[in-house]
């Protein structure tokens, strides 16, 4: 499905300041597999998902979708296939167009004929439905400005946007992060019901680390810009947040003491 | 009568360029100062094609150069990355040569005694007032220019538009273009400029080089009046404000004339004013308001 392979990409190239924010790493995420990524700030998790989607190319190494190589490719082209849920609610939406026309945008990306009508009857019937499931009230209100929802509520429009056109990789960065923590359950459990029922191939990261096992199929942790711990099936699910916090700062200590025996 | 009727007619031309500029300040979000070149540049294209008894082709080549102008911008902004404004400095500059060029290298040329759009109305109603016709000429173009861009605004093109205004993150992850979205639309507000333009200068019968200084701030001026009117509603209300606005502006600028509140060459500066006002009021009302705050909770304190 999806296969990074030796990706490598560098910040502040050529300053005292360069770092590697990705070091010769490779993934492989198999059709509807559900990865939650964990890791601290400047693991590289958002690097890799800004890889992923093409807002950064990479310095060395491959990326294939479903078959494709995509390494290349630009950002708009590879959102064909991929779908982006930003930790920021405002991101995702247009604020001064319409519930319905932001909607639109996201529907008809695959079948563009650019002078038909925006938004037609017919699909207003068929986003009314598909609003109605997130139990929100927000199929009353498809002629308002997008601006005028609370976070919770523009998150779940980004999400059904980001999932309308069927991806076959969808990518969520810390998504529920800014929401309050009643919000941030329901977009979850919408998050889980779409991906679960259209079998849907997902990538997210997460600083919850309950989160990151309760939901998903695998866990991946990343640390210095390369994957340090990938657990699935048995070892997953005997897993607890206290024995990956341990195995966390374990990894962390020992870096300490290689860089105290380098002093 | 006639100081209406002349004040109707030019905001009705002017309002042409003031849909352009609604495009690119209100729906791209992005102000453009390809405006004072373009606008020139329909005005001498349309002039020379008149000059040379083709005036229906002058007001469609006006129409054609004005898009390419603001394409050209469109493409100094996106492929080259030069910062918006200073993309429409360098189109709008490298114009004026342009412009002289269309002129044939003279400052400006008159129209006298060729027949034009204008002229062509009037022998077609002998009995009609000179006014009348006129002003039913302007409208007439106003409203198919109208009608065209709500059509487009309303299309699937005019809706990734408007979104690239709005949130060009969202719009890059809905996979549309937003390279090729400012361009088509930079390139239409500059059709309309490059419109209104051709019809100026079969309307005043003179094309001169200097015409289009200060256009991009009359446009920002009309917009800005109409919304004090009509409020800021959907988009096609936007359009239809920024006509009634820059009908507005002339009939304020023409009063004002007349008055001898101002002279002529004061024009300029008062649609300079009127724009800085228009733009300082959020900001000013957030003061006073921040002030009122302050002066509360000392007396409470």
């Amino acid at each position: 499905m999806l296969d990074v392979r030796n990706a490598r990409a560098t910040f502040l190239r050529g300053t005292p300041n360069e770092r590697a924010a990705l070091s010769n790493l490779s993934l492989t995420l198999e059709g509807g597999e559900f990865i939650t990524i964990i890791g601290s700030n400047g693991a590289g998790k958002s690097t890799l998902f800004n890889a992923i989607s093409g807002s950064l190319l990479l310095d060395s190494g491959s990326i294939t979708l479903g078959g494709e190589d995509i390494t290349w490719k630009l950002p708009h082209e590879r959102a064909l296939s991929i779908g982006y849920l930003f930790q920021n609610p405002m991101k995702g939406t247009a604020p001064n167009m319409t519930i319905a026309e932001n909607i639109s945008l996201a529907y008809s990306r695959k079948k563009i004929r650019p002078l038909r009508k925006g938004v037609s009857k017919g699909d207003l019937d068929v986003f009314r439905d598909m609003l109605a499931r997130f139990g929100m009230g927000l199929e009353d209100r498809m002629a308002e400005r997008a601006g005028h929802l609370s976070g919770g509520q523009r998150q779940a429009l980004t999400l059904l946007m980001a999932t309308v056109a069927n991806p076959s990789l969808l990518l969520l960065d810390e998504h529920t992060a800014a929401l309050d923590p009643a919000a941030a359950e329901k977009i979850m459990g919408i998050t889980n019901e779409i991906v679960a029922e259209r079998k849907l191939s997902t990538m997210m990261i997460t600083h919850n680390i309950q989160q990151a096992l309760r939901f998903g199929s695998r866990t991946v942790m990343m640390e210095d810009g390369s994957v340090i711990l990938d657990i699935t099936g048995p070892e997953r699910s005997g897993m607890t947040v206290h024995r990956l916090m341990e195995l966390y700062s374990g990894r962390a200590r020992r870096e300490l003491d290689n860089d105290r025996m380098l002093l | 009568m006639t100081l209406f009727a002349g004040s109707l007619h030019l905001g009705l031309i002017y309002g042409l360029m003031a849909l352009g500029i609604y495009v690119t300040f209100r729906i791209l979000n992005t102000p453009d100062l390809t405006t004072d070149g373009s606008f020139t540049l329909g005005l001498a294209v349309s002039a020379s094609m008149t000059v040379l008894g083709m005036p229906a082709a002058g007001l469609v080549l006006g129409i054609a150069c004005g898009a390419l102008a603001g394409a050209v911008t469109g493409m100094l902004q996106t492929k080259l990355s030069i910062h918006p404004i200073l993309s429409g400095i360098l189109t709008m500059s490298g114009l004026y040569t342009v412009n002289l060029f269309i002129l044939g290298d003279r400052s400006n040329l008159s129209l006298l005694g060729t027949k034009h759009l204008f002229s062509y109305a009037l022998a077609m109603f002998p009995g009609v007032g000179k006014d009348i016709v006129r002003l039913a000429v302007a409208a007439l173009l106003v409203a198919a220019c109208l009608a065209a861009l709500s059509w487009f605004f309303g299309t699937h093109a005019g809706l990734c538009i408007r979104a690239t205004g709005d949130n060009d993150d969202m719009v890059r992850a809905s996979s549309i273009n937003v390279d090729r979205m400012r361009i088509i639309a930079i390139a239409i507000s500059n059709a309309c400029v490059g419109f209104s333009g051709a019809v100026a200068a079969q309307y005043q019968g003179f094309a001169d080089i200097g015409s289009g200084v200060g256009m991009m701030v009359v446009g920002l001026a009309s917009v800005i009046i109409g919304e004090i009117f009509f409020g800021r509603r959907s988009v096609t209300a936007g359009f239809l404000s920024a006509v009634c606005g820059s009908v507005i502006y002339r009939l304020i600028i023409a009063l004002a004339l007349k008055s001898d509140f101002f002279p002529a060459y004061a024009l300029k500066l008062v649609s300079a004013l009127i724009v800085t006002v228009a733009l300082a009021l959020p900001a000013a009302r957030e003061r006073l308001r921040v002030a009122r705050l302050r002066k509360e909770a000392r007396r409470d304190a």
